[in-house]
């Protein structure tokens, strides 16, 4: 082997200062989330203290709004990873006719701002008599993450190996067989990181939310609506309890796949 | 059964996108010819002049927002693509550890990130303000309602859609191959630029497509982090649509923006077909 | 074949669209293009007759509930008045703050309305202007039974009776009001800014904030030449945007604001900045350096108003609530949370006998509360005050891309 230690040692400490960077502003969330405010405003330092977290839940419309959107991404999520999973594999995979009307929606879909995708999808319910609560939401998410899932999974697809697949079909393998032995192994990678992609977006959604929400208010709408007023700290709370979340499962990640190893 | 399976595979998405995108698109082109206002009614009358005066009116934004899109799409491919490299080729057993790391400040609200953001380049704030003490930094310094803060931002709020995709074909890889060329005598540069780069471009290329697009069109960062000339096209179609109802000039702005990204990404991937052509062709 | 660059996919991206395509996207296009064709209907609609609206609320039943959709901060946490208001009259509620903009609110629910169908929504809040002009224009609002509003007319306050937006109260009840002047942070700025020059001052380039509402920084660009909102005409808007012109081309303006101006003027990134009377006074109340100033030349004074749009489910359930509201100890617990100008002026005084009883912080800042002119302005202020310019939809047309020119460049 060669010595190669130090430029992969500098790489290793650019990841985890870019890491830390991207993070930042969650450490001021975090930190907010313990101030003593007294005011509306949580924007001074003003001492520290935990009340925020034994009243976290005291803001009902929040804690709806929290509720809501989790239910929402973890929904859309799953819609769009397996519809988009086997459109990935579609068109990375065979050659079939559509194909380029295909590709030019799944680029139209990204790349439509979300405004424009907001609007013209509120005026298709309003005039298919459509109401709009959850549903329509989720719909919406599904649309703009759809294509994200299509696109990783693609890249993806489109180096795999088709004669792995050949050799499992002529050992008799069923094409379900085939796919979720052989195929689904190999682009899971793929899969994963859309569905990362598909929860973080539809989580984050401001938008497009805006638009096609009806009465049901999701946590960003929440969010915006009390900036101008003050974001309470129980926000910061949810928000410091969801990133806690994230990295408990990334820690097990870690330490499940090194147990693997 | 075979020759059914792509169309079947292909079958849902095209029924969400056919019902979901292309009618109400349709929808929008039609508006976009229209004149009117909310209160009297639109009417039909094929005005392409919408088009016209649109473009002829906010045409600094629009370019503006293409100069702001492509500097952060730079400064992403930049930024990202060596943590890309790092997690796919030295992450090990932890990559999806990492992965989950870059993506997790996303699962918290970006109105919360940007405006934490906001909170640290204050002009006294936890970060200037003791260099300014210091004299380090003159008093009038700011970086908040500048261009600077704007462009950091979308780079900043669209980097794990550049990394993710440059990540996911950088990992498909075998490293056999890297050592190959190691083997035969190639410089650490010269594996890299002549095997891993070639082979991570579709990677780039969805990274591209994935940042360029809604950090062009993106509205908020320029609401939130910038002055009074960082105007883009995303929040004049936003006042257009929300504020004044002016559909038509909305509509016809919209197809503008959307037309000229497709150009862009079209040239694009003409200019990586043509390259990747040529070199496969010299081997 | 290289395998990094799917051919079918570059083709796909770069090569014309088949015939079949073609015609595939042509008949689903087909089909949007007939739903749209008609373009959107606008529909003025007349003032209702008086016999229709007696007729409307005499088939009207309480339904025993009510949705009532709000801005944000508008209500205290616990919603204690609403809980009493339950306790009272049995009508359970809804409330949901998903108001955060007119315009975005309007937008959002024109198609809504205009398809006939019902917002989900009993009572509304919006503020005087554009959008209001524009729901009642459309007939997109309830009108109200005065016969059913005992309290709003026994306590509303002689200056909100008769607004101008809404004369005789045919649609709306205020719900509070509040005044944009000027804010500044103490620590930068010394002397108190008495004319409304300060924000034009060179001496603060580069630290004023404005606001990018284009019917707010029309009239501070009016009152800046000594015109009157009020009675403008398309001269004097043009007048003002050369002003406002100067001011950014001069450099002077940091930022066009529409919210979140109070943060950059508490941390001192702006100096000065035209404000909202209610959110200076919630940031002074935790002791930040920030003040408030009427100018002399004028301010702005608006309402945000309860209204209860068409098809709605529970109007009844609306009205009572609605008018429930006015009774003077359930307006004082509100003002007391939302700290802006309640419409109810026996507010004052009954807060003045809470502050006598109460003690500690509770007691300091009840007492200031009474004694602020951000709460309650004095008759002197008032006579300063003029709400936005009323504008017809032609003339929004030729108002708007003057001001938006100047924040949006």
């Amino acid at each position: 082997m060669r010595g190669r230690g130090l430029g992969d040692r500098l790489l290793h400490a650019y990841t985890w200062l870019i890491i830390v960077w991207l993070s930042s502003p969650i450490a001021v969330m975090i930190l907010f989330g313990f101030n003593d405010k007294k005011s509306k405003s949580n924007t001074t330092w003003q001492g520290f203290t935990l009340k925020w977290y034994h009243q976290l839940f005291d803001i009902s419309d929040l804690t709806v709004a929290l509720r809501n959107s989790l239910v929402i991404a973890l929904v859309s999520t799953l819609i769009t990873v397996v519809i988009g999973t086997m459109l990935g594999l579609a068109i990375g995979r065979y050659r079939f006719r559509g194909q380029g009307v295909t590709n030019f929606l799944v680029f139209a879909a990204i790349s439509t701002p979300e405004l424009v995708m907001g609007a013209s999808l509120l005026s298709l319910f309003v005039s298919g008599n459509v109401p709009r609560d959850a549903n329509t939401i989720i719909v919406s998410h599904v649309l703009f993450s759809l294509s994200f899932v299509v696109v990783t999974v693609r890249a993806r697809v489109i180096v795999l190996d088709p004669s792995l697949e050949e050799a499992a079909k002529d050992l008799g393998a069923t094409s379900w067989g085939t796919f979720r032995q052989v195929t689904l192994p190999s682009i899971l990678p793929g899969v994963l990181a859309g569905a990362m992609l598909s929860f973080a977006l539809s989580i984050d959604d401001y938008v497009v939310t805006s638009f096609v929400n009806g009465s049901t208010v999701t946590f960003p709408l929440w969010i915006v609506g009390s900036v101008k007023t003050g974001i309470p700290p129980q926000v910061n709370v949810m928000g410091t309890l969801i990133f806690g979340v994230g990295v408990l499962i990334a820690i097990a990640t870690s330490v499940t796949a090194r147990r693997r190893a | 059964m075979r020759r059914l399976t792509p169309y079947l595979l292909a079958l849902p998405s095209w029924m969400w996108l056919g019902i979901f995108l292309v009618v109400p698109m349709a929808a929008m082109a039609s508006v976009s010819l229209q004149t009117g206002n909310a209160i009297d009614g639109f009417a039909m009358t094929f005005s392409f002049s919408n088009y016209t005066d649109a473009l002829s009116r906010y045409s600094p934004q629009l370019l503006r927002s293409l100069l702001y899109g492509g500097l952060a799409t730079v400064a992403m491919l930049v930024i990202g693509y060596p943590v890309a490299y790092w997690i796919a080729f030295k992450g090990g057993a932890r990559k999806s550890m990492y992965l989950f790391l870059l993506l997790l400040p996303f699962f918290v609200s970006f109105v919360l990130r940007t405006i934490s953001w906001g909170f640290l380049l204050a002009d006294d704030g936890v970060l200037f303000g003791p260099l300014k003490s210091w004299g380090v930094l003159p008093v009038g310094f700011h970086v908040l309602a500048t261009t600077f803060a704007v462009v950091g931002g979308l780079t900043y709020n669209f980097l794990p859609f550049m990394i993710l995709p440059i990540y996911v074909a950088l990992e498909r890889v075998d490293p056999r191959i890297i050592e190959a060329a190691y083997d035969l005598y190639a410089s650490r540069t010269a594996a890299f630029r002549r095997v891993v780069l070639p082979l991570s471009l579709p990677g780039v290329f969805a990274g591209v497509l994935m940042t360029f697009v809604p950090a062009t069109a993106d509205p908020v960062n320029a609401q939130i982090l910038g002055g009074t000339s960082n105007t883009m096209i995303g929040n004049i179609i936003q006042t257009q649509y929300l504020t004044n109802l002016d559909y038509p000039t909305a509509s016809a702005l919209s197809f503008t923006l959307m037309a000229v990204l497709l150009v862009g990404i079209f040239i694009y991937a003409k200019a990586l077909g043509t390259e990747n052509v040529l070199e496969a062709a010299a081997r | 074949m290289d395998p990094s660059i799917n051919p079918a996919l570059l083709r796909g991206m770069t090569q014309a669209r088949t015939r079949r395509d073609a015609f595939r996207i042509a008949g689903l296009s087909a089909a949007g293009l007939a739903l749209a064709a008609c373009g959107v209907q606008g529909k003025k609609a007349a003032p209702p007759k008086a016999d229709a609206v007696k007729e409307f609320w005499a088939k009207q039943t309480k339904h025993g509930r009510v949705v009532f959709a709000n801005w944000p901060e508008y209500m205290p946490e616990n919603q204690a008045p609403l809980k009493k208001f339950q306790q009272a009259t049995g009508i359970s509620y809804e409330y949901k703050e998903v108001i955060q903009e007119n315009a975005e609110f309007f937008g959002k629910a024109d198609p809504v309305l205009r398809a006939g169908q019902s917002l989900g929504f009993d009572i509304v809040v919006m503020t005087n202007g554009v959008q209001l002009q524009h729901m009642i224009d459309l007939g997109y609002v309830t009108a109200l039974d005065h016969s059913q509003m005992p309290n709003f007319l026994a306590n509303v306050g002689d200056k909100y009776k008769d607004r101008a937006y809404d004369p005789g109260n045919v649609y709306t009840m205020p719900y509070t009001s509040g005044v944009t002047g000027i804010a500044y942070n103490t620590k930068y700025v010394k002397d108190e800014p008495k004319s409304i020059e300060a924000l034009f001052d060179p001496k603060y380039k580069g630290r004023v904030g404005m606001m990018s509402d284009a019917q707010e920084i029309a009239n501070f660009g009016m009152f800046a030449l000594g015109l009157d909102p009020e009675k403008s005409t398309e001269a004097d808007w043009q007048k003002a945007g050369a002003k406002l012109k100067a001011q950014r081309d001069a450099g002077i303006v940091r930022k066009y604001y529409d919210q979140s101006y109070i943060d950059a003027v508490s941390k001192g990134d702006v100096w000065i900045s035209m404000a909202w009377s209610g959110d200076v006074f919630q940031r002074q109340l935790a002791g930040e350096p920030v003040k408030f100033v009427v100018p002399e030349e004028g301010g702005t004074i608006w309402t945000d108003n309860m209204l209860i749009p068409k098809n709605a489910a529970n109007p009844l359930d609306a009205l009572i609530l609605m008018d429930y509201l006015y009774q003077p100890a359930v307006a004082a617990e509100l003002d007391e949370f939302i700290q802006y100008v309640t419409p109810v002026p026996a507010v004052q005084d009954l807060l003045r006998e809470n502050a006598a009883k109460a003690k500690g912080e509770a007691k300091k800042s009840l007492e200031e509360m009474v004694d602020s002119p951000l709460m309650f302005p004095s008759e002197a202020d008032y006579a300063k005050l003029r709400t936005y310019t009323k504008l017809t939809t032609k003339q929004e047309q030729v108002f708007n891309p003057i001001f938006q020119s100047i924040t949006q460049a």
